[in-house]
């Protein structure tokens, strides 16, 4: 099992990362961080598969993955 | 538990000014990754543009200079000049590089000055709020081409990479984009390549990203990547265009 930490607070919810997920696992959260973006979430961690396109695409580096 | 990948310790912890979804961060990642890798953090300069990446030296751990308008290979013919030991690079928008500063990238590219030119271009200006840029598209919609460019009135875009590749000068001179992972991959590589081509002595290295600017098309981020691979990539071709042995 793969393991995704987000900074939520850096994250700027452009969504880019959620596109290029092959297991389509990310989705934007309905809180608001404090820069007012909704911040990407990961939706079940259990079947992410630690691929880190998302992290590659991240604008903001804001995903670091761990396998 | 193995980092398979983290935020390189190239990059400051300061938060990127950019707007969402614009991939200079994409840009920013790839090259302190970049320098990271080679091991030439130390002794690398970097020199900001005038544009939206004015903030660079805030984002870049390694020494960064800022340059007035377009002039930024003037500045990096003098810090490689000085130390030719230093490894230094450029970081310009299409506004300051195509623009303002055609002629100081041209005569750093005829001189074969051993530096590396990370050449960002959206096809558009991004920090004065979307004016056509020399590089804007034929019928692309700017404030100041509310009709869209019209050739016939404002010319038609520089395809900057291979003007400057009909030149002796330039050791590696490629074209890249960063519109999804695979080429943001080839696009590390071709960084590396161009970062490569300068320790080794070779000469004058530049690689043109084509880079997305959801603000100032205004597009969802999505939208403008998709704009980008539908629109610019005919425009401006991908890949190498110049290298020598």
């Amino acid at each position: 099992m793969a393991k995704l930490t987000i900074d939520r607070e850096t994250c700027k919810g452009c969504g880019l990362c959620a596109d290029v997920c092959p297991k389509h696992l990310l989705a934007l959260s309905r809180e608001i961080n404090a820069k007012g973006y909704h911040p990407i979430g990961i939706t079940d961690q259990e079947a992410c598969i630690g691929c880190a396109f998302c992290a590659r695409m991240c604008p903001d580096a804001v995903i670091k993955v761990e396998k | 538990m193995a980092v398979v990948y983290e935020k390189t310790k190239l990059l400051t912890d300061k938060p990127l000014h950019y707007c969402p979804g614009c991939t200079h961060g994409i840009i920013h990642r790839l090259v302190a990754e970049v320098i990271d890798e080679l091991g030439v953090q130390e002794k690398t300069i970097g020199i900001a543009p005038v544009g939206c990446a004015v903030f660079a030296y805030d984002y870049f751990n390694c020494d960064m200079m800022e340059a007035a308008h377009g002039r930024a290979p003037a500045v990096a013919t003098g810090c490689k000049r000085v130390n030719p030991k230093n490894v230094v690079f450029t970081y310009q928008g299409d506004g300051d590089l195509a623009s303002i500063g055609a002629a100081e990238i041209t005569h750093a590219a005829t001189r074969g000055e051993n530096i590396t030119v990370i050449f960002v271009n959206n096809a558009i200006y991004g920090m004065t709020g979307g004016q056509m840029a020399p590089t804007t598209l034929p019928g692309q919609v700017t404030t100041t081409s509310p009709y869209g460019r019209d050739p016939k009135l404002c010319g038609y875009p520089i395809r900057v990479s291979e003007m400057l590749a009909t030149l002796d000068g330039p050791a590696f001179i490629a074209r890249v984009s960063v519109h999804d992972v695979k080429h943001i991959m080839e696009a590390k590589k071709a960084i590396r390549k161009a970062f490569e081509m300068q320790i080794a002595g070779k000469g004058f290295s530049m690689v043109e990203v084509l880079s997305a600017c959801p603000t100032n098309w205004g597009m969802t981020p999505q939208e403008a990547l998709k704009w980008l691979a539908d629109n610019m990539i005919p425009q401006y071709p991908l890949g190498v265009k110049k290298e020598v042995e």
